[in-house]
């Protein structure tokens, strides 16, 4: 099995996040992290061939590979060595200054490229970038290639070439299975990511990394189809009332809410 | 005049509000036509009237509960191209954004999801970073395909019955993935989470004691929302967790019970137009974005402020 993960570098969750000048989010003044929901998107690839290895193992010897891809900046490769020290096998990274600014439909055009390429059974992604926070690459991803689309699994399981899951959505949950290939997304309550061994983040130093251009995909330089207008910043609230409960915060919250009308 | 299409959702055969949202929406911009596609469209239809909707285009088939995401793309693709629209208007859920965004790859068109907002011209208004900026953004390239978020304007009530009209589409090759059983939502007899004007949330202060959260909420004809510690704890069901990967929710008024306010719960409430929170932590990063902030245990506080209610 050829599995590819759909890794992201996106600004640390807990930082201010704000608007550049040319309408993008600055992504220059923040740290960057590997999305954490796609944390779980590697740790499901990794929990896969475990269970079908002959060793029990990912990596060498378990008869099957996952590649992370990831496209973004450089500096992205920082957040796929995390990935690939949680046990991923080595990754293809897509950076070119064409791709700034990219919606999601250029996005998943460059992706779909790289996965067809690479000639993969299965791809997993993360349900959402805490970022752009769309949850719409994996749908589109599965229309690129024409895979079967088995998004917001809640659990996973594969026979022999079927995979099923339970999809959850507002909808409830619905269980859904196809034949491989297919694009997976997960929702975070399927597993527990695993922490980076020390002798995993040593092996990762040495795994490959490849990194690809717009050219080398084949791609023409790609613009995106929606552009920001402009941007402001929301009036910070104004300075909340805090009191402290002494024996009278129960009253005094339902005459804030008769005083705002809400009751 | 020009023509806007508004995807008709449902869950298990109820038609949500937010569907009237997108024609209220959809108004400012043309006359606004429908799409339902489903195999129970009979019953989906009467549920339209009063919305304001001027036409109603019907692609009746079992395709779109079997496959999901896929079929419904296609049907919609092909009512595209026979209506010609302005815009294509679609709710922000899970599948309505998955509907858009494959929609958005088989046209061309750009797509803008999670809006609050739209223009006469098309022009959305997002709310991003946790709502600490506005963003103002349009489409460069095809048809607009815009998700705009429930909650987000009072539904313009229809007086005149649309004209119905059926229209078969074929697929190429569906999606693969089919769906072999749906267990729907369980809905309580409590306002939908995501179209609620009051959501009322417990989190890992509640001990998993709910009832005091419960009682507030019916009395404010509110939703009950949760935070991940109170859903993985198994205190209260997935579907009501508010956050990022949960649900995000934009009511007049949100209270936090027992929630500390991480950025993940953030995330899906920032938005609310009033907040209120009660913890017994006065340095719990909720009181950040807090209207009305009481230090105190919830378990004094929510009783008394149920007894000031009932007093009414
Ligand atoms: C990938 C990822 C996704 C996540 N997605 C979400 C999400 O969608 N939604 C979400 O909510 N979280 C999410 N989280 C989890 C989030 O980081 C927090 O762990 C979670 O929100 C904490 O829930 P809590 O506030 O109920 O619990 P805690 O953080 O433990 O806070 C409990 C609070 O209750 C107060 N308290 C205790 N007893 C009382 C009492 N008697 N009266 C009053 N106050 C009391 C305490 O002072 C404390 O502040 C996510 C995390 C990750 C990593
Ligand atoms: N630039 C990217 N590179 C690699 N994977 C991505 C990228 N953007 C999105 N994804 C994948 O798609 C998922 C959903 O992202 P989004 O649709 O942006 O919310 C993420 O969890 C990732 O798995």
């Amino acid at each position: 099995m050829k599995i590819a993960v759909c890794v992201k570098q996106v600004p640390d969750s807990w930082a201010e996040k704000k608007m550049g000048a040319d309408g993008l989010l600055d992504r220059a003044s923040v740290d960057s992290v590997l999305n954490d929901l796609d944390e779980y998107a590697v740790e499901e690839a990794l929990k896969l061939v475990e269970a079908h290895s002959p060793t029990n193992e990912a990596g060498e010897g378990s008869g099957h590979t996952i590649t992370l891809i990831c496209m973004g900046p450089e500096k992205a490769t920082e957040a796929v060595r995390k990935a690939l020290s949680m046990g991923a096998d080595d990754a293809i990274v897509i950076t070119d200054p064409a791709l700034a600014g990219s919606d999601a439909l250029a996005t998943s055009l460059v992706l779909a490229k790289a996965i067809k390429d690479g000639g993969f059974d299965l791809v997993i992604c993360g349900t959402e970038s805490t970022d752009a926070r769309m949850s719409v690459i994996p749908a589109m991803l599965a229309e690129r290639l024409g895979f079967a689309q088995l998004t917001f699994a809640g659990s996973l399981k594969l026979e022999g070439s079927n995979i099923s899951i339970a999809r959850q959505t507002e909808f409830g949950i619905e269980q859904m299975s196809a034949p491989m290939p297919a694009v997976i997304s997960v929702v975070e309550k399927i597993n527990e990511p695993r922490y980076p061994s020390f002798k995993g983040i040593m092996a990762a130093k040495k795994k490959t990394i490849t990194t690809k251009s717009l050219a080398d995909l084949g791609i023409d330089s790609q613009s995106a189809w929606s552009k920001v207008n402009d941007s402001a910043l929301r009036p910070p609230r104004g300075a909340g009332v805090k009191i402290v409960d002494e024996g009278e915060a129960g009253k005094k919250l339902v005459e804030f809410l008769r005083e705002r009308k809400l009751v | 005049m020009s023509n806007v299409l508004v995807l008709v959702d449902h869950i298990g055969g109820v038609v949500p509000r937010a569907v009237g949202e997108l024609a209220t929406f959809g108004k400012r911009i043309g006359s606004v036509t429908a799409v339902v596609c489903s195999s129970q469209s009979a019953s989906l239809i009467p549920q339209l009237s009063s919305f304001s909707i001027d036409k109603v285009i019907v692609c009746e088939g079992v395709e779109f509960e079997k496959y999901s995401v896929g079929a419904t793309a296609q049907a919609l693709q092909q009512v595209v191209a026979k209506e010609s629209p302005r815009a294509v208007l679609i709710t922000s859920s899970a599948r309505g954004k998955e509907i858009a965004g494959r929609l958005a790859v088989r046209c061309e068109f750009g797509l803008i999801t999670d809006a609050i907002d739209v223009s006469a011209e098309v022009i959305a208004t997002q709310s991003v970073f946790g709502g600490s900026t506005t963003v103002h953004s349009s489409i460069s390239h095809g048809v607009p395909i815009v998700t705009l978020r429930s909650n987000s304007v009072d539904v313009q009530i229809g007086s005149t019955a649309p004209v119905i009209e059926n229209l078969s589409v074929s697929y190429d090759g569906v999606d693969k993935a089919v769906v072999t059983s749906l267990e729907p939502a369980v809905k309580g007899g409590r306002p939908e989470l995501t179209e609620a004007s009051i959501v009322v949330s417990g989190g890992r202060g509640t001990d998993g004691n709910f009832a005091p959260v419960e009682e507030i909420a019916d009395l404010l004809g509110a939703a009950v929302g949760a935070s991940r510690a109170a859903t993985d704890a198994g205190w209260y069901p997935h579907s009501n967790q508010v956050g990022q990967t949960g649900k995000t929710v934009s009511p007049q008024l949100y209270v936090a019970c027992g929630i500390s306010g991480a950025i993940q719960h953030r995330a899906g409430m920032q938005t609310s137009k009033t907040i209120v929170a009660i913890n017994k932590d006065p340095d719990a990063p909720i009181f950040d974005v807090t209207d009305f902030g009481v230090v105190g245990d919830l378990f004094a506080v929510l009783p008394q402020a149920i007894g000031a209610l009932k007093a009414d």
